[in-house]
């Protein structure tokens, strides 16, 4: 841990050397980073941070989405926790066993973890919110992500009392939770803010205004101390959190700038130190005069178009599907029309962990030979220059994804003549059109995966899943899931899983074009932080470095 | 009495105006396509359907209303969709004051220095200082504050460093420079050409003349004869001013990161936050209705003809 945030100083010591303060500035300032030994700390330890939007609610069980998810990792802490480069770690629970049929797993909780109002954390804490989470009467978004839970989904669906719950506080310290099946990811599940622990007393009293920084009892690194809507959330120091002494930042601000170029003015102009993400109209002027501090990591996330399966002319015609999958020139997307890194995909599931999704054997032609045979393809389907196909690609409105739908156009258009329509459509619209699947033939689709493992990514196919707008159905593919989810983790799920990619990949339901990367702009005085592939970061390993301004000459 | 008559009369006359605008901005907002549920993940059905009857969004859409209104009468904006664990109400509570210090601020800077600009330029007709200043007041009307705020945040934030970029610090002087500035300046421009037309027309008219026949000082003349009737015009378009304020402060806002109403109106209606759109629409509206009002009184003030007409 400490030799790996000495060498991230080293890191940004040099970066911050090389680029100077920024470019607006005079020439012949310069930063020097850290002091003379390159790690001394700032005495304000204040770091600054765009989250994005402002969370809907900092409740843990009804918190939807990412910017909540960022500071809520901050407030509370779960059974387990993370390391800056993304590895799981003891968190309110110092260890735990898993059973041999890995359906049952019992936590010890730690001794000296406690709320920040000195009540000691216990056991039944857990079982309390755990219950809580899945309650109907708590309204969450989330509730379903704790369906491998025995009895969740029953609970949830209001089918069973919340004591039916698999969870169970064998002692004030050790908690039991037992699963429907051996679920290898669960591990993930539990930095999840949907398991996070909530204060039950404050909970009873306040209600749903629990949540206020006047009421707020929590247990992580950090405590609310302030949030102004639309403002600024403002954490404290959690001084009675049991690894407080590692802790350096005093405070935390959580801005919710949802515009990427004013977020990027205010970087400039030195009221931010992390952005959420780059203006990609901007990204050549970032990479030109901020390199050092553009931060490029591989996310685990997916980018592709989906085909309405369920109406013609996708339907059953997987050989339309695959011509129209070969001939997307996926490099061009990545390298010309993004150029953020971003890494074409020919698989749906980015690479996690163990599992390497394998490529299809036409990943390994060259582009050409690609286009060749989508143009035969093209034919059997019963498509020709003088019959073209004619269909309407729907995305929702973004610079980005109406450059890259232009760019597939343009692809289509040229090696199989396809015309094609563009429709963009505002968020919610778009969600509504996908969902409804009645007008769509291809849709644009982006997946971030909600803990790393490649189940995340598979289940969207599951011909019964919610979130399967393409409308796919193959028995063989749902067979191997389920396959996968009745076996522990281990070599033999993972090639189920890879199996079903394999049958996806054939039928070609979806067309993959690239996997994310997160790009944040971070300031070189800011050490601690390290990319990880679900781009959660703890403010806990923080530290703000001394910064001297040189005047050479 | 008549003025306390007239108040009242037109104070009656809102309120159908207002119903009108309930009912309409209520079925729009229900009509867009799109939930407050439609999240990326969807929901499973069961926990929608629970979500659905807690907010009474299966009842038909007249009932609805009716609730609506109901609440309204009470004083009582409901929950927000979004910020979950807070009420319209106290989103307003916050949200306003910050609107109003942004609004108050741009439009009497709007005021002062238009009307400041519009006089010398009038008073000098024709010279070279009337020519820049005119032209510099049509590159503030063309140009909208979507491209003025970033420029200056460029100018003054990033290559100065002299002012904050963005942010509200609890309505710190600094903060609220540059964008009351943005918001200030269309108004400002419009309002100089206001004041500039109105008074070479009242500068040439045969009062005037009369005055400076009678060898009144310049001084007076001004003061006593031109200066009320110049500003007519300016004050009737306060009311028209108030609104572009308000509209123009959704963009400013938004821009600079302030968090008043205009930012909840925008964020509210992407996230389809029904409850919170209403609000900021129901509160705007009585506001620019009231504003109005005193308009129209003030205006009676200032022209007694006016006031002999009702």
């Amino acid at each position: 841990m400490k030799k790996r945030s000495i060498t991230m100083i080293a890191v940004l010591l040099l970066a911050g050397c090389g680029t100077g303060t920024d470019s607006g500035g005079p020439e012949k300032e310069s930063l020097m980073i850290g002091g003379p030994s390159g790690k001394e700390l700032a005495e304000k330890q204040v770091f600054r941070k765009n989250n994005g939007s402002d969370p809907g609610t900092l409740d843990p069980h009804r918190a939807e989405g990412v910017p909540a998810s960022n500071v809520l990792r901050d407030l509370y802490e779960g059974l387990v926790s993370e390391a800056p480069n993304g590895d799981y770690i003891p968190g309110v629970a110092e260890s735990w066993t898993i059973s041999e049929d890995g359906k049952a797993y019992r936590f010890k909780i730690r001794d000296e973890a406690v709320w920040s109002n000195g009540d000691r954390v216990v056991a039944e804490d857990f079982v309390f919110s755990l219950r809580r989470s899945v309650d109907p009467k708590t309204l969450s978004n989330y509730s379903s992500m704790l369906y491998p839970i025995k009895n969740a989904r029953d609970v949830v669906l209001g089918k069973a009392p919340t004591n039916k719950l698999g969870v169970t506080a064998e002692s004030e310290k050790t908690l039991l939770i037992e699963l429907e099946e051996p679920t290898p990811y669960f591990i993930s599940l539990l930095t999840h803010s949907t398991t996070y622990p909530v204060h039950p007393a404050s909970v009873k009293e306040h209600g749903s205004l629990f949540t206020r920084p006047e009421n707020m009892i929590s247990n992580g690194a950090f405590t609310l101390k302030d949030w102004r809507i639309q403002d600024y959330i403002l954490l404290k120091r959690n001084e009675k959190y049991w690894d407080n002494p590692s802790t350096t930042l005093n405070e935390v601000y959580y801005y919710p700038l949802d515009n990427p170029d004013a977020s990027l003015r205010r970087y400039r102009a030195n009221e931010l130190d992390f952005t959420d993400t780059t203006p990609s109209e901007q990204l050549p002027w970032i990479k030109k005069n901020l390199k050092g501090e553009l931060k490029i990591t591989p996310y685990f996330g997916s980018y592709y178009y989906g085909f309405n399966n369920s109406k013609p002319p996708f339907k059953d015609n997987p050989e339309l599907r695959m011509a129209l999958s070969l001939a997307v020139n996926r490099t061009i997307i990545t390298d010309i029309v993004l150029g953020a890194g971003q890494i074409p995909a020919f698989t749906f599931v980015p690479p996690v962990k163990e599992y390497q999704g394998r490529q299809p054997e036409w990943a390994k032609l060259t582009q050409k030979e690609r286009e060749e045979l989508a143009k035969e393809l093209y034919a059997e389907a019963g498509y020709s220059a003088s019959n073209p196909l004619s269909i309407e690609i729907i995305y929702n409105t973004s610079e980005n994804h109406k450059r890259v739908a232009l760019a597939v156009t343009s692809m289509w258009k040229k090696t199989l003549g396809v015309e094609t329509k563009l429709r963009n459509q505002e968020w919610k619209v778009f969600l509504e059109t996908r969902r409804l699947q009645e007008e769509t033939e291809v849709f644009r689709g982006g997946w971030i995966g909600d803990y790393d493992d490649p189940y995340t990514f598979s289940e969207l196919l599951h011909s019964e899943n919610e979130m399967n707008h393409s409308g796919y159905a193959s028995e063989k593919y749902d067979s191997l899931l389920k396959a996968a989810s009745l076996k522990p983790a281990g070599k033999e799920r993972l090639n189920d899983l890879l199996q079903a990619e394999q049958i996806m990949l054939k039928d070609m339901p979806v067309i993959p074009l690239y996997f994310y990367v997160s790009q944040h702009l971070i300031k070189p005085w800011v050490a601690g932080l390290e990319g990880n592939v679900m781009d959660h970061h703890y403010s806990k390993y923080v530290k703000i470095l001394k910064t001297e301004t040189l005047v050479s000459e | 009495m008549s003025n306390f008559r007239f108040i009242i009369g037109r104070f009656l006359g809102a309120i159908p105006t207002l119903l009108i605008l309930i009912c309409l901005a209520f079925l729009l907002v229900k009509s867009a396509p799109g939930g407050p549920f439609d999240f990326e993940r969807s929901l499973p059905e069961e926990v929608e359907a629970n979500l659905r009857a807690a907010y009474n969004l299966d009842d038909p859409v007249y009932l609805q209303l009716a609730k609506y209104m109901g609440d309204l009468l009470k004083g009582d904006f409901g929950p927000s969709f979004q910020y979950r664990d807070y009420t319209v109400t106290e989103l307003i509570a916050t949200g306003f004051p910050v609107s109003m210090r942004l609004g108050v601020a741009a439009i009497i800077l709007a005021l002062i220095f238009g009307s400041l600009i519009g006089s010398v330029a009038a008073l000098n007709q024709n010279s070279k200082l009337d020519y820049g200043v005119m032209f510099f007041g049509m590159i503030g009307i063309s140009i909208p504050n979507f491209v003025m705020a970033p420029l200056l945040v460029l100018f003054f934030s990033i290559s100065l460093k002299a002012l904050p970029a963005g942010g509200y610090n609890g309505g710190n002087f600094y903060h609220m420079i540059l964008p009351v500035v943005s918001l200030a300046l269309p108004q400002m421009a419009y309002i100089a050409r206001l004041t500039r037309g109105s008074m070479i027309e009242v500068l040439s008219s045969n009062f005037v003349r009369t005055a400076k026949a009678q060898g009144l000082p310049t001084r007076t003349i001004l003061m006593s004869h031109v200066l009320k009737p110049t500003f007519l015009p300016v004050v009737s378009y306060l009311g028209p001013a108030t609104a572009a304020i308000i509209t123009g402060s959704v963009v400013v806002e938004q821009i600079f990161g302030l968090p008043g109403l205009g930012r909840y109106f925008v964020q509210g209606a992407l996230n389809r936050d029904y409850t919170l759109v209403m609000g900021v629409v129901v509160f705007y509206g009585c506001l620019i209705i009231l504003f109005n009002l005193i308009v129209d009184t003030l205006y009676g003030f200032i022209d007694p003809r006016i006031k002999q007409n009702r």
